[in-house]
């Protein structure tokens, strides 16, 4: 594992290195020296949001109808190349839950139910985040859910307990942020289209600045209780270079209740 | 006992509020100043120059927001503190009385970590608020009475088994009083972690992993009709000092629905600020393991004049875990699903006259 995570990162000594996103090549210069923390590391502070659309699904999709009628083409989904290099090498009955999930995914998708999007879907929801840098720990703050992720870069420990966004161990390697994130649960998706994984998933992230404005972030997935082999996906992230640009609040359980607790609401008497 | 999965951890934190006052000692000794003054102390910097505030601190403390009516002086002596402290984690242990309601819900002592438990942040004070000097809060302008009234007549219309969004904040995973601002403690886990980085500092609020991103600079503001939960806020240092004016609050969900009359933590139907709420916060670093927390609550609209209130952060063990409330929110559902059932076993019953 560790052997493919180094071939997997970008020589940050000399040339151009090609991430595979997909079908798509993102070619990435890594002369490109980012500007300097008061601790000599790269500064990577800033609100970030990924401009694809890999939550709908992370493999390459042409565009579809939604599953509510009455959102029309709001609620389609638009086509986009897939984040992930090649296919999903799922098992043959993990492929056919993800298919099931796929089926149902207006009643299965997390998402739906404002619940923790779990890692790496944090990363590419339609929303901004927020990094966080101080040396101790690198915060990632969500504005969907109010999602929190904290990186610890010193006094790694395992796991105490699973969670909806894992444990997440950070160092750095050159300019990249490394994350190695474990202890997750099994109840989140890595999209809207049910691709899903096991509470032995194993994510390391990279975050590369690759200019003033914009990160490359990679992250090798591993769960061998749903693929058979680790897997990449790749993306380039977009600074929000508004001058207002901030979290706003997006504590959606109040807009999910009616859908969670309507069945059970005391019925209108006419 | 019909409804006795809803007796919360908040519901449990005012058994305790109000063991605290029985128990507390109220006249009779001279009043005590404040602990000494103590020598300035130089907060730390971070990497680019801020006054550090960084760590995980908790405001857990037994005292008030309001003085007690039968209690006259402003600072308890440390003696008198230590002894209700002491009577106070008797109690909370006896609250896991066997065959108690108490008991029903959970031992705070076995599966949370009571107060006493915890790390304290131990103030002498006989109550947060210290101006007006009553210790008490201002009186309500005749605006803010006529508020407060109409709010009070919604909630009696609203029967809170009705429907989820009946239900207090907590109850529904959305906020506590620990998020504010202004940030006051809850029963249990009100532990923060402060992380600064150039031009922001983040507050992460333990309960319900609530996030607040403070930018350093006077920023414009969104309009008045655009609310947010803790507000939006702008900070700025003087001196040593951070200091964060927040409006746009949103006058329905303010104080986490907290009752201002009623004990500290307890969530209540006091809605009754309006959208001219403004709270502004001082966190000033007073030694290595403490962070003196001041604010301000302004709303001429509803309290006749502003109030201010003082409470400690005391540095505690991290780290601060997941709060994933929502997630696993089977209470609310389930009464909710309790009070159907009791409607139709009682619907049952009237059709089955003979």
């Amino acid at each position: 594992m560790a052997k493919l995570l180094r071939g997997f990162g970008c020589a940050a000594v000399v040339g151009a290195c090609l991430v595979f996103a997909g079908g798509q090549v993102i070619g990435q210069t890594v002369t490109y020296k980012a500007p300097r923390l008061g601790d000599g590391k790269a500064n990577i502070n800033g609100i970030w949001q990924a401009m694809n659309t890999a939550n709908w699904d992370i493999e390459t999709h042409q565009a579809a109808a939604g599953p509510i009628l009455a959102l029309g083409a709001i609620g389609a989904m638009p086509g986009g190349w897939g984040v992930v290099e090649g296919e999903l090498p799922y098992k043959p009955e993990a492929l056919a839950k993800r298919n099931e999930n796929r089926a149902n995914r207006l009643k299965l998708d997390p998402e739906v139910k404002c619940y923790l999007p779990g890692v790496p879907r944090d990363i590419y929801m339609p929303y901004p985040f927020q990094i966080v840098q101080s040396q101790k720990y690198v915060m990632l703050a969500h504005e969907y859910a109010g999602a929190v992720r904290t990186i610890y870069m010193d006094n790694h420990v395992e796991a105490p307990a699973e969670s909806w966004m894992g444990w997440s161990n950070g160092h750095w390697e050159g300019d990249t942020l490394v994350v190695d994130t474990t202890g997750f649960n099994d109840s989140t998706w890595f999209d809207r289209s049910g691709n899903y994984h096991s509470d032995a998933l194993h994510v390391v992230e990279r975050f590369t600045p690759r200019s003033a404005e914009t990160l490359t972030y990679e992250a090798t997935i591993e769960d061998p209780k749903v693929f058979t082999r680790p897997w990449k996906m790749s993306m380039p992230l977009y600074r929000r270079v508004e001058r207002a640009a901030e979290l706003m609040e997006f504590k959606c359980i109040e807009f999910v209740e009616d859908l969670m607790y309507g069945d059970v609401r005391k019925p209108t008497r006419p | 006992m019909t409804h006795r999965l809803l007796v919360t951890g908040s519901g449990l934190s005012v058994l305790i509020a109000a063991a605290w006052l029985s128990a507390t000692p109220v006249s009779g000794q001279s009043p005590a100043g404040p602990a000494a003054a103590a020598k300035p102390y130089k907060t730390p910097r971070t990497v680019d120059g801020q006054p550090d505030l960084q760590g995980i601190w908790t405001n857990q403390t037994y005292t008030p927001l309001q003085r007690p009516a039968n209690v006259t002086k402003e600072f308890y002596t440390l003696d008198e503190v230590l002894a209700a402290e002491k009577r106070a984690a008797v109690r909370e242990a006896a609250v896991s009385t066997p065959g108690t309601t108490g008991d029903v819900h959970y031992s705070g002592s076995e599966f949370g970590l009571d107060k006493s438990q915890g790390t304290l942040a131990r103030s002498l004070r006989t109550s947060l608020i210290f101006d007006p000097p009553s210790g008490r809060l201002p009186p309500l302008s005749a605006e803010g009475e006529k508020r407060a009234a109409a709010f009070a007549e919604m909630r009696k219309k609203l029967g809170r088994f009705d429907a989820a969004q009946n239900n207090e904040l907590d109850d529904r995973c959305i906020t506590t009083t620990n998020a504010g601002p202004p940030m006051l403690p809850y029963a249990y886990n009100s532990n923060y972690q402060i992380v600064q980085a150039p031009g922001y500092v983040m507050i992460l609020v333990e309960m319900m992993h609530h996030i607040r991103m403070i930018p350093l600079e006077d920023r414009a503001r969104p309009p008045q009709s655009v609310v947010a939960l803790t507000g939006v806020s702008r900070g700025r240092w003087e001196g040593e000092t951070l200091v964060v004016e927040t409006t746009n609050l949103n006058p329905t969900t303010v104080f986490g629905g907290i009752d201002l009359d009623a004990p500290l933590d307890r969530p209540a139907p006091f809605r009754g600020v309006s959208d001219k709420l403004k709270v502004t916060e001082w966190f000033t670093r007073i030694d290595a393991e403490s962070i003196s927390y001041k604010f301000k609550v302004e709303d001429p609209t509803t309290w006749s004049a502003p109030w201010s209130a003082e409470l400690p952060m005391k540095q505690t063990i991290g780290p601060l875990f997941e709060h994933a409330c929502h997630e696993g929110n089977f209470g609310l559902y389930n009464t909710l699903r309790g009070a159907r059932a009791e409607e139709e076993k009682a619907a049952a019953g009237e059709k089955k006259p003979n």
